[in-house]
């Protein structure tokens, strides 16, 4: 093993703006991603302030929507969707399948340039004045009334949507074109299969956000009335073909996500994950049935009563393969040697969390039930529970699993499992609260609100206070071990998995000699053995 | 032809990279299919809501434009299909010229539909510019041209994007042409059929509805 990695093969700047290296524009997309990530918690925290009174005391009406505007814009496109693909995934997919790279270096490059692109523009239209439409765009507000960036910020959605497009595709043909010898599809890591299944949609599903956005900057700048109702056009449409895009887009959220848990609950449970091949297919049910669904996020828009009914048996169809995961992974811990190391901890919030944020889901699949809880906190709560505490909580699970692997240092312990127990006290405090706010018809996107909320709006804000202090956390131990942490072995959590075969950090082209592989995945028990650790 | 014989790292041979770049397209025009399936449905919506005035407004393109420009892009499509098949190290001339004329068209594509523009400019049938149209049909055949300026107009962009791929390739086969270039012309070629197919597409949506009866 030479004792040049990825990290000292070259300091230049240039040596990192122009690398083609797989792991090193995961870092670029880490260090952009912590970026926006904070850009969109800075909007949370403003609106969470703001709402501790019933009164609007800190930001008018007008200021109140462009923040929450900007909070979703930011947080879904550029920090959700791109998050664990794009840093986790483009880090450890060649490594999972012993490949040397990812199949399209190059594109893989141009992909994060465009990204930046997209964000920076959005950022334009955001510091230029900002947006007052909600993440969504719904005309004919978006299209006639609204006096704000509109256009702007949907061309930095439009251009990053290339990037996820590029990702996507990249993905595929890595996972079907390089994968090591012996390395069946039956023998791939889960998290392999998770991302593939989110790739599919990114691939199938962006074109058509894209075309969306297009004809509404088309509508808004022409007037010729596409979603213009005086004109003939339907602004249902916009939400037909918003949500095509948009209801699979939170399997794009969540599937990786779901994969990395895969992952941290085999590898601390010391343990093969229960029912593979039903965890493989369900992310490609997850993936196909994603389709299917958009109608539930319509059904007080005024479609046919058929249309709501079909669309809500369809959500419910969903839930089973997502319950199966669920199901699996307790099953995989049932007498299991479990370690309560960090990334266990976040993996078991996700599990919790993931299942209180899946089963009020469907009771907003429930058709009777979501008329009454359309546009309240309930949903809010939900939507949250599913993105963050699962998705981001997913993040900074496998964040602090692949660590030793991504920086070849070894993270405090103590911090690290601190953090994972605040962010998971102080998250349920922000949005279990939104439950009952929700399920006593407090409406979303108000800045004001009858007094009697208040308890729980204050629960509420208070509760981001705690998270906010934990998300910052591991802003500083993480990066003090980048630097000055304990050295990490190749293997610090002795697991089976490719990625874990090269030396931490990993050289250039990550393997020394191509690896062979002879075994099905997550062998713990039978014929892992722990080999010895040189510190 | 000379075997490229540097290919990377991550490739475990030259087919291996070559089959690589073919999957890659493939999926590629996947999400193409769906960038294009997006639009004609939203056609597909107003045509139904709007049958007479999609009618009338098929009837006001200018179908003679229309059909040369589809023949002009299948020849194009059979040019590039033949220089990817007699590529070899004895043909790299006529495989530039091929690729050259089908370049050609595909220009000749994209100035007679700037024509066609035109002159629907001139008859006032510009949504959001310069649109007259008087009658009780006058919302569909609104929103009918507007579709057809969308649809059109990204085809005529990917029009664009493919006339460079070919001369680029045409370049590159006169100079110095390798088995990766051949590779990458049986992806440029992929490419170049798909826009093809979509126009078929495009031309009977646009062109053909209500031109059976006046």
């Amino acid at each position: 093993m030479s004792d040049k990695n990825y990290l000292t093969t070259d300091y230049t700047l240039r040596s990192w703006f122009l690398t083609t290296d797989h792991k090193r524009i995961a870092i670029l997309y880490f260090a952009s991603l912590i970026f926006f990530f904070f850009i969109g918690g800075a909007a949370a925290t403003a609106i969470r302030i703001e709402l501790a009174t019933p009164q609007a005391d800190l930001v008018s009406s007008d200021v109140y929507n462009r923040l929450f505007t900007m909070h979703g814009i930011i947080m879904v496109w550029f920090f959700l969707i791109p998050s664990i693909p794009n840093t986790l995934g483009n880090f450890v997919v060649p490594l999972m399948i012993g490949a040397r790279d990812l199949a399209f270096p190059r594109l893989n490059l141009m992909s994060w340039y465009i990204f930046m692109l997209g964000g920076c523009i959005t950022l334009f239209a955001i510091l230029a004045g900002g947006v007052d439409t909600g993440w969504t765009f719904y005309t004919p507000f978006s299209t006639l009334y609204s006096n704000s960036y509109v256009i702007v910020a949907a061309a930095g959605i439009f251009i990053a949507g290339f990037s996820s497009i590029l990702t996507g595709l990249n993905f595929i043909v890595t996972i079907h074109r390089l994968r090591a010898p012996g390395l069946t599809w039956y023998r791939l890591p889960l998290f392999l299969w998770s991302l593939y299944a989110t790739s599919v949609i990114l691939v199938l599903a962006t074109p058509v956000l894209a075309i969306t956005l297009l004809l509404m900057a088309t509508e808004r700048f022409f007037g010729v009335g596409i979603f213009d109702p005086r004109i003939g056009g339907d602004p249902l449409l916009f939400q037909h073909l918003f949500w095509f895009y948009s209801h699979p887009a939170v399997y794009i959220m969540i599937l990786p996500g779901m994969g990395v848990i895969n992952e941290l609950v085999s590898c601390f449970s010391r343990k093969q994950v229960f029912g593979y091949k039903f965890v493989a297919w369900c992310s490609l049910a997850i993936a196909a049935v994603g389709f299917l669904v958009w109608g539930h996020h319509m059904f007080v828009s005024g479609q046919s009563l058929i249309a709501s009914l079909v669309f809500s048996f369809m959500s419910f169809i969903v839930a089973v393969p997502s319950a199966i995961k669920v199901f699996n992974w307790t099953a995989t811990l049932h007498k299991g040697s479990i370690h309560f190391d960090a990334p266990m901890l976040y993996a078991l919030a996700f599990i919790g969390l993931f299942t209180i944020g899946g089963l009020t889901g469907l009771f907003l699949a429930c058709l009777a039930y979501d008329v009454h809880a359309t546009d309240t906190y309930f949903v809010v709560a939900h939507f949250h529970y599913i993105m963050v505490g699962g998705m981001v909580t997913a993040y900074f699970g496998g964040l602090h699993y692949w660590w030793p692997k991504i920086t070849g240092r070894l993270y405090s312990e103590y911090w690290a499992r601190t953090a994972a127990v605040l962010i998971f006290f102080g998250f349920n405090l922000t949005f279990f609260p939104q439950f009952i706010l929700g399920a006593e018809g407090m409406p979303r996107r108000y800045h004001v609100y009858p007094p009697e909320f208040q308890v729980w709006n204050v629960l509420s804000s208070g509760g981001a206070a705690i998270l906010a202090v934990a998300y910052l956390m591991p802003l500083f131990y993480l990066g003090y071990s980048a630097f000055f942490g304990r050295r990490a072995p190749a293997n610090p959590w002795n697991a089976p998995g490719l990625e874990w075969q090269t030396s931490s950090p990993p050289p250039e082209f990550n393997f020394a000699s191509q690896p062979v592989v002879t075994r099905a995945p997550y062998q713990y028990n039978e014929h892992f053995q722990a080999e010895p650790q040189n510190a | 032809m000379p075997e490229s014989s540097a290919f990377a790292p991550q490739y475990a041979s030259v087919p291996h990279r070559d089959h690589t770049a073919e999957l890659g397209m493939w999926v590629f025009i996947a999400t193409e299919v769906l960038l294009f399936g997006g639009l004609i449905l939203a056609y597909l919506v107003y045509r139904h809501a709007f049958p007479q005035g999609f009618a009338a407004g098929s009837r006001h393109t200018k179908i003679v434009i229309g059909t040369t420009n589809t023949a002009v892009l299948l020849t194009s499509s059979f040019l590039v299909a033949w220089a990817v098949e007699i590529f070899s190290p004895a043909t790299t001339k006529i495989v530039t010229w091929l690729l050259v004329g089908a370049a050609c068209l595909g220009l000749v594509f994209i100035v007679l539909k700037g024509i066609e523009y035109g002159k629907e400019y001139d008859e006032h049938l510009v949504p959001g510019i310069d649109f007259q149209f008087a009658g009780p049909k006058a919302n569909g055949v609104q929103l009918f041209f507007v579709f057809y300026f969308v649809a059109t107009a990204i085809h005529a962009l990917h029009m664009l994007i493919g006339v460079c791929l070919l001369i680029t390739l045409a370049i590159i086969c006169r100079r110095a042409p390798t088995t990766r270039h051949h590779a990458a012309l049986h992806s440029a070629a992929l490419y170049w059929h798909f826009v093809d197919v979509v126009w078929i597409f495009l031309f009977a949506l646009i062109y053909l509805p209500g031109r059976s009866s006046s």
